[in-house]
C-alpha cells in the first residue's frame, strides 16, 4: 500500500488485468504512441500518460495505437469483445462519442438483446469528461447522463484513485459493456491504494461518511468537494451523508433512498449539464421513492445548461464547487 | 478449385433454401403475419453462398439490413430463423432481434445490422480476435452499395488495411441503395476505392455461383494467409423492394421480369451444372421439393409457436445488472 | 503534584486519524478526576471512544466544548491542582497553543507501518513506544487487522514497546497462508519476532489471536512472559460459525454492516469507516480465499478444530482472559473452571471485541498482568 495518483491507479489496474488475462489488449489513439514514427516508442502513452509502460510490457500486438478512426477502432473493440477478446479501447474525450457513437449505442449496448442473450460484449470504452482543464467546449463536457440513458451500457464513474483501480479492475472482468468516465483533473490526485488488484462490484454506492441532517450525493470529482463541504460544515453542527454511486448505470438507488429516509433531506451534485442528468434522475427517483420523509426541496447542483466555456473566467463559474454545494446544503437546512 | 458433387449440391440446397426462405416470407408478409420491416434477399443468393462455402464456424461475417441470406449460408437453423422473423419464442433470437438483427454467433453470423454500414468495424473486431488468438479465422463484412458510403465502412477498410487484418469486404452492389441507384451513389470505381486503402479487389458478376465462389476461394485464402485484407465488388440484383411494401416504382417496367428470365442465379446454375453433366435436373428437383417442404413446415412451427412473454421483455439486457 | 498543569490532548487512536470530534464532556469543570478516568468521549470516522484523563487532579478548562473537531494533539482540556491560579492556568493554554501549533499539525499525520519478510513473505505491523523491557506483542483475529487494537496500542505504548501485526491472510501481510491452522500461524508470529530480533513478548491474541498466543506461549516457552487471551479460540469447542461464514461471504456494505453487528454489545459500535476498512479489505484478491482456508482449518463440523485447554496448566507465566460478556460468537462460558493460577475477567458491555468496546478496562488489565510479570 501506497500513494498512488489516480492515473497510476488505473495503470496499476489495466496491467494487472494484461498480466492475468491474455485476451485484455487495449486500443486507442496514442494508447502508447510514436507507431509508424522514427522515434522514441511509448512515445505518449495515452494521451495524458494513464497507460504509459504497457506497451513495452505486453507488445504492440496487445497494445494498439489507431488511426484517428473513433468509429473503427471503437466498434472493432466492440466486435473484438463478441468474439473472444477483452479489449479496452481508449476514446480520449468523451465529447468525441459524436463521431463513433453508432458503434455504442447501436452496437455494443444491443447486441446481447438483439441476439436473444446469445451475445457477450465484455469491452470497456475508457474516456475523459469534465471542465476545469480550460480545455473549452469540445473537450470538457460531463456526458456519462447520455450513456446511462442507454440500457445494455454499464458507466462508472470514479471519484477517486482507490475507486478507480477497483472499478477499472472490475469493468475489465465484466461480462457487459462498459463506459469507464475519467475526469481528467483528478489525475494527478493521490491516496493510498492497495498494491494487490482488487474489484469494486458495480451498483452499490460508496458513503463516505454517514450524517445525520443531508444526504449529498455526488458524482466523480464532486465527491471530493462534497466531502470538503462535509467536513467544515460538521464542525458548524450540519453533518451530512455523502453518498458516491460509483456506478451511474446501475444505480444504486437503494443506499440513496434509505438515506434520503434517515435524513430528510437531499442534496445532488452533479458536473453533467442540468436536463436529463443524474442529478434530476436522483432527484426524480427519490421524489418517487421518499418523497414523505422529505423535509425539504430537494437541491441540484450542477452547472448552467450551456457548453462549457473556454475563458478561465467563464469556466470557473461554470464548474460546481464547495461553494455551491455549501449553500445548497445550508438552503436545504433552513 | 473445383467442386465435388456434394458440394454442388449443397450450393444449390442452400441458394435454393433462401430463395424458398425469401419467397415465403414475402407471401406471408403480404398476408399481414409478420410484424414490423423485412428486407429480402431473392435475387441475390448465389452471393451469399459463393462466399460463404469458403467459410468455416471459426470465421465471422457481419451482414447488412438483408440478412436472411447471409444468415442461411452461413448455416444458421432456418425454422428457428423463422420463428424470429415471426417474433416468436424459439427464435434464433429468442423474438428480440427479429428480421434486421438476425444473428447467430456460433455458428460465427454476427447479425444483420439496422444500421447500414454497422457491421464493418466490427469485422474488424472478429478479426482482431482471430489475429490476436490465431485462431486462423477469417472476418467477412458484407456491405451494400449503400453501407459501402458509409464513413464507418471507408474508417474500417483503412484501419483493416493499417492493422493488416483478416478481413474480406464484400460489396453486395444490387443497384440500389432504397430507391437511390448505386450508378449515381458511388463516387469512382469501388474496386479502385478499395485499391486507394491499399486493398487488392475484383468486380464479379454476382448473379454468377461459380464466378463467385471462384473470387471469393482466392480473396479468403489469400487472407487467411496474412496478407491483409481482400474486397470483392460483386454486381447484383435484387427480385422485390428495399423493403416489403415498397412499390419500387424507381425501376423501369419489366425490369425484374426481365432479370429473373434472364439472370436468374438459381437457373444459371441449374444451366450450368445440367450442360456440363455434374448434375441431374431429377436431384435438383428432388432439392426444389425438400426446400419448398422445409420452408413450409418453417412457417407452420413459426405460427404454432409461443409469443414471448412478458419476463422475456427484461432479460439479456445485460449479463448481470 | 502541586503545582503542575497538565494538558488532555486529541488522542490519536489508528493509523489514519488525524482530528476527532468532542462529543461530550463526563464531568464538569472544577470536578476531581482520577487518572484513567474516562472524562470525555471523542467520536472519530472509525468509532466512539472515550478519552482518559491522564493524570489525576482538577479539571480546571474544558479548552474544547461538545461538537468540536480538533486536531489530533490539540488542546481538550487541563487538569491541575486546585491550588492552581486561574491565571496560570490561562497562561499554560496560550503556550501551548504556541507551542503546539506545528507540533499538532504533525502529530496529525498517519502513523507509519512496516513489513518485515517471514519466510519469505511480507507481515505488516505498527509499533508504537520504545519504553519497557519486554515488548507486548498484540496479535488480532480471523478477518481482523492490527487497526483492531487502536484504542489499546496507544496506551500500552506510554510504558512498552508494542508491536501489533497483520497475520497471514490478513490487512497489509502476505494473503498466503499455508495450511491455515493455529500451527501455522503460530509459526508466522514466531518467524515475526525472529526477523525483529525479538526474544520474548508479553503476548495479547483476541478470538484466534488467542489460540495462536496461547499456542505458541505452549510451543515455544521462552518466548512468552505473560498471556492475555481476550474471547480465544482454542478453550473450547462451541463457535458461532454462522458469523464466520457470513463475514466470509458479506460482499456488500448493508450485509456487512449487519455482519459486524454482532461483534458488539452495541451494535452500534460499528462505524461508516469500519464497514469501509472491512470491505476494502475483503476486496483485495486472495482475502476471501485465504479466509477460506482458515475458517476450514480451524472450524470442523461447526466446531473449534484445535482446543488447547487440557494444556493450559502448562504454561508457567502469567495468564488471564478476558471475555466480554455479551460475546455471540464464541460464548464467555468457556472462560469457567478454567485452572486457578489463571485471573478470569467477564466485561460487562462488551461482546466479542472487549478490546474495542472496553479498552480502558482491557488495556489497565494488560498493563497490571504485564507489571506482576
Amino acid at each position: 500500500m501506497s500513494k498512488k495518483s489516480f492515473r497510476q491507479a488505473i495503470n496499476e489496474a489495466l496491467r494487472d488485468e494484461m498480466r492475468r488475462d491474455p485476451r485484455v489488449i487495449l486500443m486507442g489513439e496514442d494508447v502508447a504512441g510514436g507507431m509508424g514514427a522514427a522515434g522514441e516508442q511509448d512515445a505518449w502513452g495515452g494521451p495524458l500518460g494513464v497507460t504509459k509502460g504497457l506497451m513495452p510490457e505486453f507488445g504492440r500486438e496487445r497494445v494498439l495505437d489507431t488511426p484517428i478512426s473513433e468509429s473503427a477502432f471503437v466498434g472493432a473493440a466492440v466486435g473484438a469483445a463478441a468474439t473472444g477478446l477483452r479489449p479496452v479501447a481508449d476514446l480520449m474525450f468523451i465529447d468525441f462519442m459524436g463521431v463513433c457513437f453508432d458503434q455504442i449505442l447501436n452496437q455494443a449496448a444491443k447486441l446481447r438483446y438483439m441476439f436473444g442473450g446469445k451475445a457477450t460484449v465484455p469491452v470497456v470504452i475508457r474516456t475523459m469528461f469534465g471542465a476545469g482543464f480550460r480545455a473549452a467546449s469540445q473537450h470538457s463536457q460531463g456526458l456519462y447522463p447520455v450513456f446511462a440513458h442507454i440500457p445494455g451500457l454499464k458507466v462508472v464513474v470514479p471519484s477517486s484513485p482507490y475507486e478507480a483501480k477497483g472499478l477499472m479492475t472490475q469493468a475489465i472482468r465484466d461480462d457487459d459493456p462498459v463506459i469507464f468516465c475519467e475526469h481528467k483533473a483528478m489525475y494527478d490526485d493521490q491516496e493510498e491504494v492497495p498494491d494487490e488488484p482488487y474489484a469494486i462490484a458495480f451498483g452499490e454506492a460508496n458513503v463516505s461518511r454517514e450524517g445525520e441532517d443531508v444526504t449529498i450525493v455526488a458524482i466523480g470529482r464532486m465527491v471530493k468537494f462534497a466531502n470538503e463541504v462535509a467536513d467544515k460544515l460538521e464542525k458548524q453542527g450540519i453533518s451530512c451523508t455523502v453518498i458516491d454511486p460509483r456506478t451511474v448505470s446501475p444505480l444504486d438507488q437503494d443506499t440513496i433512498i434509505e438515506s434520503v429516509e434517515e435524513t430528510g433531506r437531499l442534496v445532488v451534485v452533479d458536473e453533467a449539464s442540468p436536463r436529463c442528468g443524474m442529478a434530476s434522475d436522483i432527484a426524480a427517483m427519490v421524489a418517487q421513492n421518499a418523497f414523505k420523509a422529505l423535509k425539504a426541496p430537494v437541491k441540484m447542483v450542477t452547472p448552467p445548461h450551456t457548453p462549457v466555456p473556454f475563458s478561465p473566467a467563464l469556466e470557473d463559474i461554470y464548474v460546481p464547487g464547495p461553494s455551491q454545494i455549501e449553500a445548497a446544503v445550508r438552503a436545504v437546512m433552513e | 478449385m473445383e467442386l465435388n458433387r456434394e458440394q454442388l449440391l449443397a450450393a444449390y440446397h442452400q441458394m435454393r433454401t433462401i430463395r424458398e426462405f425469401e419467397e415465403c416470407v414475402h407471401r406471408e408478409f403480404t398476408g399481414g403475419a409478420i410484424p414490423g420491416f423485412v428486407h429480402l434477399y431473392a435475387g441475390e443468393e448465389a452471393c451469399a453462398v459463393g462466399v460463404c462455402m469458403n467459410l468455416s464456424d471459426k470465421d465471422y461475417i457481419a451482414s447488412t439490413h438483408r440478412g436472411h441470406g447471409h444468415c442461411i449460408a452461413k448455416g444458421c437453423d432456418v425454422k428457428a430463423m423463422m420463428k424470429e422473423i415471426f417474433g416468436r419464442k424459439g427464435g434464433l433470437c429468442a423474438g428480440k432481434g427479429g428480421s434486421m438483427h438476425i444473428a447467430d454467433m456460433s455458428k460465427g453470423m454476427m447479425g444483420a445490422n439496422g444500421i447500414v454500414g454497422g457491421g464493418p468495424p466490427l469485422i474488424c473486431g472478429a478479426a482482431l480476435t482471430a489475429k490476436t488468438l490465431k485462431t486462423g479465422g477469417v472476418a467477412v463484412a458484407f456491405v451494400g452499395d449503400g453501407g459501402f458510403n458509409q464513413g464507418t465502412t471507408l474508417e474500417s477498410m483503412n484501419l483493416a488495411s493499417v492493422w493488416k487484418l483478416p478481413v474480406i469486404f464484400v460489396l453486395e452492389d444490387n443497384g440500389y441503395a432504397e430507391s437511390t441507384a448505386s450508378s449515381w451513389s458511388i463516387g469512382g470505381e469501388p474496386v479502385k476505392r478499395a485499391a486507394g486503402f491499399g486493398i487488392p479487389g475484383e468486380q464479379v458478376d454476382g448473379h454468377d455461383f461459380f464466378a463467385v465462389y471462384e473470387a471469393a476461394r482466392k480473396a479468403i485464402s489469400r487472407t487467411r494467409a496474412g496478407e491483409g485484407p481482400s474486397f470483392l465488388h460483386l454486381k447484383v440484383n435484387r427480385y422485390f423492394g428495399h423493403f416489403e411494401g415498397d412499390a419500387t416504382t424507381y425501376r423501369r417496367p419489366g425490369e425484374v421480369d426481365k432479370l429473373r428470365a434472364e439472370r436468374d442465379c438459381l437457373a444459371l446454375f441449374r444451366r450450368q451444372v445440367e450442360q456440363s453433366g455434374l448434375l441431374k435436373a431429377q436431384q435438383l428437383d428432388a432439392i426444389d421439393r425438400e426446400t419448398a417442404a422445409l420452408i413450409d413446415a418453417a412457417v407452420v412451427e413459426a405460427k404454432a409457436a409461443p409469443q414471448p412473454s412478458a419476463e422475456d421483455l427484461l432479460t439479456d439486457v445485460y449479463a448481470s445488472y | 503534584m502541586a503545582g503542575e498543569v497538565t494538558a488532555l490532548t486529541m488522542p490519536k487512536w489508528g493509523l489514519a486519524m488525524t482530528e476527532g470530534k468532542v462529543v461530550a464532556w463526563n464531568v464538569e469543570e472544577g470536578a476531581q478526576v482520577a487518572a484513567g478516568q474516562g472524562i470525555v468521549e471523542v467520536e472519530t470516522e472509525k468509532i466512539t471512544n472515550v478519552c482518559e484523563a491522564p493524570v489525576s487532579g482538577v479539571l480546571r478548562k474544558r479548552v474544547a466544548g461538545a461538537g468540536d473537531t480538533l486536531a489530533v494533539g490539540a488542546l481538550m482540556g487541563v487538569i491541575a491542582d486546585a491550588s492552581v491560579s486561574g491565571n496560570e492556568i490561562e497562561r499554560f493554554i496560550q503556550e501551548f497553543r504556541a507551542d503546539t501549533a506545528g507540533a499538532a499539525a504533525t502529530e496529525g499525520e498517519a502513523l507509519r507501518t512496516s513489513s518485515v519478510t517471514v519466510g519469505g513473505r511480507p507481515i505488516r505491523y505498527l509499533k508504537m513506544g520504545e519504553a519497557g523491557e519486554v515488548p507486548v506483542l498484540l496479535i488480532h483475529g480471523l478477518g481482523g487487522d492490527l487497526n483492531n487494537w487502536l484504542f489499546n496500542q496507544p496506551a500500552l505504548a506510554q510504558k512498552h514497546t508494542v508491536y501489533a501485526l497483520d497475520l497471514p491472510g490478513h490487512g497489509g501481510s502476505t494473503k498466503e497462508v499455508g495450511s491455515g491452522d493455529v500451527g501455522a500461524m503460530t509459526a508466522a508470529v514466531i518467524g515475526f519476532l525472529d526477523a525483529l530480533g525479538v526474544e520474548r513478548v508479553h503476548l495479547v491474541g483476541h478470538s484466534l489471536g488467542g489460540a495462536i498466543a496461547l499456542n505458541a506461549a505452549l510451543e515455544h516457552p521462552r518466548r512468552a512472559a505473560t498471556v492475555t487471551l481476550i474471547s480465544p479460540a482454542g478453550l473450547g469447542t462451541e463457535v458461532n460459525v454462522s458469523y464466520i461464514e457470513g463475514f466470509i461471504q458479506a460482499e456488500r456494505r448493508k450485509e456487512m454492516k449487519a455482519v459486524l453487528g454482532r461483534l458488539f454489545a452495541n451494535p452500534e459500535t460499528v462505524s461508516n469507516e469500519m464497514i469501509n476498512n472491512v470491505l476494502k479489505y475483503k476486496r483485495l484478491e486472495g482475502v476471501t480465499a485465504a479466509l477460506g482456508t482458515i475458517a476450514a482449518a480451524i472450524f470442523r463440523d461447526n466446531k473449534q478444530a484445535l482446543v488447547l485447554r487440557d494444556r493450559l496448566a502448562e504454561v508457567t507465566v502469567p495468564v488471564q482472559v478476558i471475555w466480554g460478556k455479551q460475546d455471540s460468537v464464541i460464548p464467555p462460558s468457556q472462560a469457567v473452571a478454567l485452572p486457578a493460577a489463571i485471573s478470569v475477567h467477564l466485561l460487562s458491555g462488551a461482546g466479542h471485541m472487549a478490546h474495542l468496546e472496553q479498552p480502558q478496562e482491557v488495556n489497565k488489565l494488560i498493563e497490571r498482568l504485564v507489571a506482576s510479570a
